[in-house]
């Protein structure tokens, strides 16, 4: 059994400098139960007055060990521990999950599932940033922004309760398709809330854009460099706010992005401000993207949304009390799952946050052998020292924000 | 002195008090309610119709918390603070006058406790007492947090009193008297907003950061320093605190009212004066809504920015009105 040793205060010395030591400078402890830490993360501040000298990052409060956890349970059972991961990108982790099975599995997907996994991860995407604008204009204190954002949110969850049943936990896209077709209504309800959304993007814009005080607090703040941002690591919104055009839906296209016309916005500046910039650019794009998609879902109208290879997915219960064969895979697939071959695949997607990528490892069984997630969230909060570097304390808030960390996302 | 006249003033004082005190408590239902509408939210309604019962339940529910002293703290000044903070809040209605006089009982009855001949220079001597109360909460709490509140609150207070003050000597200019009866009098042809509309602007803001709300709310910074300098009371203590920047923010409001939108009087015409607190009373809650209304929509300053504000915006462009608003007085002669 491993000794768990406790760390000493030596060890730690480093993370602070040495005026610290002699209480010239105030260390603060920011967290884990702090307002705007989004969630529970900890800080350790080191301040000269208010201005910040270090700031350190002690994550792991919300570890919830789902990699784990997954190790253990068959592939279609784990999935249902992907929408725990990010909780405001829970369509997005159920896509990269199944994306990573299929490669490994090589199932295919029918184009009709294609389209309304496309529709749905945008519209969380839509989702997960009104949640990142409401919560930044919040840490600002323009706390209206955050009900308004709430507000616009709860259509996008109506409707992935109209085609899952779940608010937040979907675990509607499955491995081969979707779990079964889109209800009746929901390209209507789709269909207003693109007419319905732009009106209130422009409201954000007057309320936000358009004031004085909110660009004053994010202009200048935090900035980060191209090539410090690639080198810390920074994938998605965040990275195009330093004028850098990377996105997974265009460099490694999955679901038939390629298939879609639209632009990957970019700001430059790197700072809070440009990275807000994108973020709101981006509503238009993923609009823009819905809307292509509800096209090509009337054309392929009564298509079939899940595949038809057997093996790895369910039959279709009609079929099991006519069908010998269905009876026997259905059987198959409840009692012991689905073996993957031996090999290891890597499937990056574009989260609302960054790269997100999914590593699945397969020994044979019907059990991933290792699962690990690059978050986008983890990967970001390492940058928090650098950007927070000489800032205020009331700049550090902006700046969490801006990098739209999710806890659920970093503590895996 | 004779004995009606005191029991007279006891009385208004009573009165006052219970109007501070129950102002507050409305002043929040208000607030909540108000804030709520903008917000697509209802708000508390469920204790008594349309929630009028809800400052009654709070106040319980304050009244009944347990009280902690963190163990490190100066429990004499802990305990001090609150007090310091609230009682200003609650005597500068000394001297703000809701009407002329009123006969009741064959009696002339002021409807002001005092007119006192200095009314202005009193106003702004009580209302920066207050900041002790707050510098006070935040050094004795023992928390880090708190001590920043603090520290933010003396700077901003004490910088934004100088805004303040210089605003306030346009009426006094104008009305050539520092009593507030006299301000209001001197208002009966026209408004001094209208001469005095920069004085104005400068007094809402001063007040606003004076007073501490948003978007200069920087010593209770909720998303920075979780509560600022009451980070560490709780219950009646914490009420105290409460009380205080609420019964200010219907002060702040009052004497906006009195000093630039003509108090208890409308314009052009004579009402009785049984009438007159009413007036000031929907000139305070219009105010009230304003200030309502700007925390809902603004983001907070930035504590740098608020200095720079105060010190370099608003305290030239008050010193600039002082000296034009003279100029043009000595002018017309």
């Amino acid at each position: 059994m491993v000794q768990l040793q406790e760390v000493t205060f030596d060890e730690l010395k480093h993370l602070v400098s040495d005026r610290a030591l002699t209480g010239e400078t105030m260390l603060l402890n920011m967290g884990p139960q702090h307002p705007s830490t989004h969630g529970v993360l900890r800080l350790m501040l080191e301040l000269d007055g208010e201005i910040i000298v270090n700031c350190v990052p002690d994550i792991g409060f919300l570890h919830t060990g789902v990699e784990k956890n997954m190790e253990a349970k068959r592939y279609e059972q784990a999935e249902v521990m992907t929408d725990r991961l990010d909780y405001l990108n829970t369509i997005g982790n159920n896509l990269a999950y199944c994306l990573a099975v299929e490669k490994l599995v090589e199932l295919d997907v029918p184009p009709r599932a294609q389209v309304i996994r496309v529709i749905l991860a945008e519209l969380q995407r839509i989702a997960s940033h009104l949640i990142w604008l409401g919560t930044q204009s919040l840490d600002l204190a323009a706390m209206s922004m955050f009900l308004y954002c709430f507000r616009e949110r709860e259509i996008i969850l109506d409707i992935f309760e109209s085609v899952s049943g779940q608010r937040m936990m979907t675990t509607y896209i499955r491995p081969g398709g979707i779990w079964r077709d889109v209800s009746g209504e929901f390209v209507q309800l789709v269909q207003d809330f693109l007419e319905y959304f732009p009106k209130r993007i422009e409201q954000y814009e007057g309320l936000l854009t358009k004031n004085p005080l909110f660009i004053d607090r994010v202009k200048g703040i935090g900035v980060i460099s191209a090539e410090e941002a690639i080198a810390q690591g920074f994938t998605g919104p965040s990275l195009r706010g330093s004028g850098v055009a990377y996105d997974n839906r265009k460099v490694r296209p999955y679901s038939g992005y390629e298939e879609y016309d639209f632009e990957v916005p970019t700001a430059t500046g790197g700072d809070v401000f440009a990275r807000y910039r994108v973020r709101m650019d981006e509503f238009w794009q993923s609009l823009r993207i819905i809307e292509q998609g509800l096209k090509k879902l009337k054309e392929l109208d009564g298509a079939p949304v899940r595949s038809s290879n057997h093996k790895f997915v369910p039959p279709p219960r009609s079929e099991i009390g006519t069908s010998m064969e269905a009876l026997i895979h259905h059987f198959k697939l409840w009692t012991e799952g689905f073996n993957a071959p031996k090999g290891y695949v890597y499937v990056p997607v574009a989260s609302p946050r960054g790269e997100l990528g999914v590593y699945l490892e397969s020994d044979g069984s019907n059990k991933p052998y290792r699962i690990h997630w690059r978050t986008p969230s983890f990967v970001h909060l390492q940058a928090l020292p650098f950007l927070s570097k000489g800032h205020l304390i009331a700049d550090l808030v902006a700046i969490i924000g801006s990098v739209d960390i999710v806890l659920g996302d970093s503590d895996r | 002195m004779d004995q009606a006249l005191i029991i007279e003033w006891v009385i208004k004082a009573v009165i006052l008090l219970l109007f501070g005190l129950t102002g507050f408590a409305y002043l929040t239902l208000y607030e909540r309610r108000a804030l709520a509408r903008i917000q697509v939210r209802i708000g508390p309604n469920r204790a008594g119709p349309w929630g009028l019962l809800q400052p009654v339940a709070d106040g319980i529910k304050l009244i009944f918390n347990q009280e902690l002293i963190p163990a490190t703290a100066d429990k004499v000044l802990f305990v001090l603070a609150p007090i310091i903070t609230v009682l200003p809040a609650l005597i500068i209605w000394a001297v703000i006058p809701w009407g002329r006089q009123v006969m009741i009982g064959g009696r002339e009855i002021n409807l002001y406790l005092a007119d006192v001949s200095v009314g202005v220079l009193y106003l702004t001597a009580v209302t920066s007492i207050a900041v002790y109360g707050i510098v006070i909460a935040g050094w004795s709490s023992n928390n880090k947090y708190a001590m920043l509140g603090g520290l933010r609150a003396s700077a901003q207070m004490v910088s934004y009193e100088l805004a303040l003050g210089l605003s306030l000597i346009g009426p006094i200019l104008m009305a050539g008297s520092m009593s507030l009866v006299d301000i209001v009098e001197a208002q009966k042809g026209i408004w001094f907003v209208l001469p005095q509309f920069l004085a104005f602007i400068i007094f809402l803001l001063a007040g606003l950061a004076e007073i501490n709300r948003a978007p200069f709310d920087m010593p209770e910074a909720e998303q920075e320093l979780v509560a600022g300098y009451h980070s560490e009371y709780s219950g009646m203590k914490f009420a105290l605190f409460f009380m205080a920047e609420y019964i200010k923010m219907i002060a702040i409001a009052a004497i906006a009212a009195t000093l630039f939108l003509g108090g208890y009087r409308l314009p052009f015409i004579d009402i009785p004066a049984a009438f007159e607190p009413l007036v000031l009373f929907i000139k305070i809650l219009i105010l009230l809504f304003g200030m309502i209304w700007v925390r809902a929509t603004l983001p907070r300053f930035r504590y740098d920015r608020l200095m720079a504000f105060g010190w370099k915006v608003l305290l030239p462009l008050a010193l600039a009105n002082v000296f034009f608003t003279a100029v043009i007085l000595v002018l017309k002669g």
